[in-house]
């Protein structure tokens, strides 16, 4: 089963239920689908034991045979590639790698070569495998990376996805292909307003939801309200205690020191279980 | 005219809750949210919108089925996987490359304009706001962020005001970048987390690659003080000014809940003489007469 942890709004906690839930359930293979900011390894200190280079494909023009006629230009909906008289220049952080250059060359100019956008780690501890995506600084698209995260999993495992925030690209590609999506919010203005949109994003893209509610006790009922009236289930609520954030900011897992977490999160990873089923 | 990006890496941290104080503090400023597939700023500023325009950030590949021989070439040369079993285009995965419409050997493709989300120029009772509402699930969040910037931009010229603040988006992928390019300087917000520090880290990566001064504002510093200090060394080697510490307080929260900015709240409050202090060091720094006491 894959299930994706998401939360539209930065800093819920969706890396912190992943990651708890991971070390409660067993054989898990949880991969950091947040390729901006990896964070789980901060939390899981694996150790990495190989890594593989993430690659997208962009144009290279072979000068001798481009005869500058800029068919290639016109058709790029990307301005990745700009072809005029003497110059030939390709950019590629703006390259999508759909092709289009290549099918339009009249004179069969352009082949493809690597272009280095990131990393994939892998590791393991305490029982769960890790597969990492960090997308390389400087480098916009995040996509590619997710993809080869995505490209790693294992279905005969419990497979644990940690997405990024937001509920653009990055989060759509992440979540689609998913059995459930477990939306990590907290009760207030933001994170109800975040949530929300995540929602409807996840009908569109239909997948099946339930919400875990953290930092309970904080904000407001709003949030509560909005998931009886949209009829989502509240599967988990962390309360907010400083224990638990103070566990958070050294890098421990809090299950790991608050035992009595261990069979929540089991009993979470049921529900979802028999709500994917549904 | 400045500009002034409030970032963070690592989401959450509580870039909105400075943006939206600073732009209570601020005399005459723009205020720009360029996070624009979560945009929050709005629940505390509460603008009046005064003109929306859409924003078509790319085009989408649309299939006429009478025209359609079913050949599948589309489906063979699409990359994005855009093309379904019934020959219909998935709007979510296309990209709106062009490249079904370049192999349809019958012409039933065309490429149609996409309306990606909106923009807005508002006014809130401190100023003018420029913000944006990326549709959901929709990529070009980038080019969004750039649109929403020119309109900032537009409106401090006709306003005569020297600074725009932009509150950003977290990650350091497409839309962070485009919302740091070219702009004086940067704030990021971090929190004393392993995750607060190693986003840090990456994010300073970023604005150093693109040549932006970036300053640092440590939030929620006592959660973990021993962290607090990793950071406040780590800056003083990376030779970055820490312009704030600010403690935890529940009254952020307490104010983001009636939708109002925690100097507007409790002006009293550490928190808040603390945004005070930073807004005073960046508009020192940036050269710019706003501070409002």
């Amino acid at each position: 089963m894959i299930v994706s942890i998401a939360s539209g709004k930065g800093g819920t906690g969706k890396t912190s239920v992943a990651v708890n839930m991971a070390l409660s359930v067993g054989n898990v293979q949880l991969l950091d689908c947040d390729v901006e900011e990896p964070n789980a390894y901060l939390l899981l200190h694996p150790e990495f034991k190989r890594k593989e280079i993430v690659y997208t494909s962009i144009p290279k023009v072979d000068r001798v045979l481009c005869s500058s006629c800029g068919e290639c230009t016109k058709f790029c909906q990307f301005n990745a590639i700009f072809v005029a008289s003497e110059k030939i220049l390709v950019f590629p952080e703006l390259c999508h790698s759909c092709g289009g250059c290549e099918l339009v060359c009249p004179k069969k100019a352009i082949t493809w070569e690597k272009y280095n956008i990131g990393t994939l780690s892998f590791g393991s501890t305490d029982g769960v495998d890790i597969v990492q995506g960090e997308l390389e600084i400087s480098k916009p698209l995040a996509v590619p990376v997710i993809k080869a995260v995505k490209k790693q999993i294992d279905r005969s495992r419990n497979v644990i996805l940690d997405c990024p925030p937001g509920t653009s690209c990055s989060f759509v590609e992440t979540v689609t292909g998913s059995d459930f999506c477990l939306l990590v919010t907290e009760p207030t203005p933001f994170g109800l307003h975040d949530l929300r949109i995540a929602v409807e994003v996840l009908r569109k893209v239909g997948v099946p939801l339930g919400v875990v509610i953290n930092r309970a006790g904080i904000g407001d009922k709003k949030v509560y309200e909005y998931c009886t009236k949209e009829d989502l289930d509240i599967l988990l609520e962390i309360p907010y205690e400083r224990r638990i954030a103070e566990l958070y900011s050294k890098g421990t897992p809090f299950s790991l020191e608050m035992t009595e977490w261990t069979e929540r999160f089991q009993m979470l990873f049921s529900k979802i279980k028999e709500l994917s089923a549904r | 005219m400045k500009q002034l990006t409030v970032l963070s890496g690592k989401g959450g941290t509580g870039k909105t809750s400075i943006t939206a104080s600073f732009a209570v503090l601020a005399k005459n400023i723009v205020v720009a949210d360029c996070d624009v597939d979560a945009p929050d700023l709005h629940l505390l500023l509460h603008p009046q919108i005064n003109r929306e325009q859409e924003f078509v950030g790319s085009k989408l590949a649309v299939i006429d089925k009478t025209k359609c021989i079913k050949c599948k070439l589309c489906q063979e040369k699409c990359v994005f996987s855009a093309v379904n079993n019934d020959l219909e285009i998935v709007p979510i995965a296309c990209e709106g490359c062009g490249v079904c419409k370049f192999v349809c050997p019958v012409g039933a493709i065309t490429l149609v304009p996409r309306v990606s989300g909106k923009a807005y120029l508002s006014k809130t009772r401190y100023g003018s706001m420029s913000h944006a509402m990326l549709n959901p699930g929709e990529s070009n969040s980038g080019k969004l962020v750039t649109l929403v910037r020119q309109n900032a931009k537009i409106m401090a010229e006709k306003e005569k005001s020297e600074l725009v603040v932009i509150d950003g988006s977290p990650g350091i992928g497409c839309p962070v970048i485009a919302s740091i390019t070219g702009v004086d300087a940067a704030l990021v917000v971090t929190e004393p987390t392993m995750s607060g520090i190693h986003d840090l880290e990456r994010v300073l990566k970023l604005l150093d690659h693109f040549n932006v001064v970036a300053f640092v504002c440590i939030n929620m510093y006592d959660v973990n003080v021993a962290n607090t200090k990793k950071i406040l060394s780590f800056c003083e080697e990376n030779k970055t000014e820490v312009v704030g510490t600010i403690p935890f307080s529940p009254e952020v929260t307490q104010a983001m809940v009636i939708g109002k900015t925690i100097v507007e709240y409790s002006p009293k409050s550490g928190v808040s003489e603390e945004i005070r202090s930073m807004w005073s060091k960046l508009t020192e720094f940036l050269g710019v007469d706003n501070y409002n006491t």
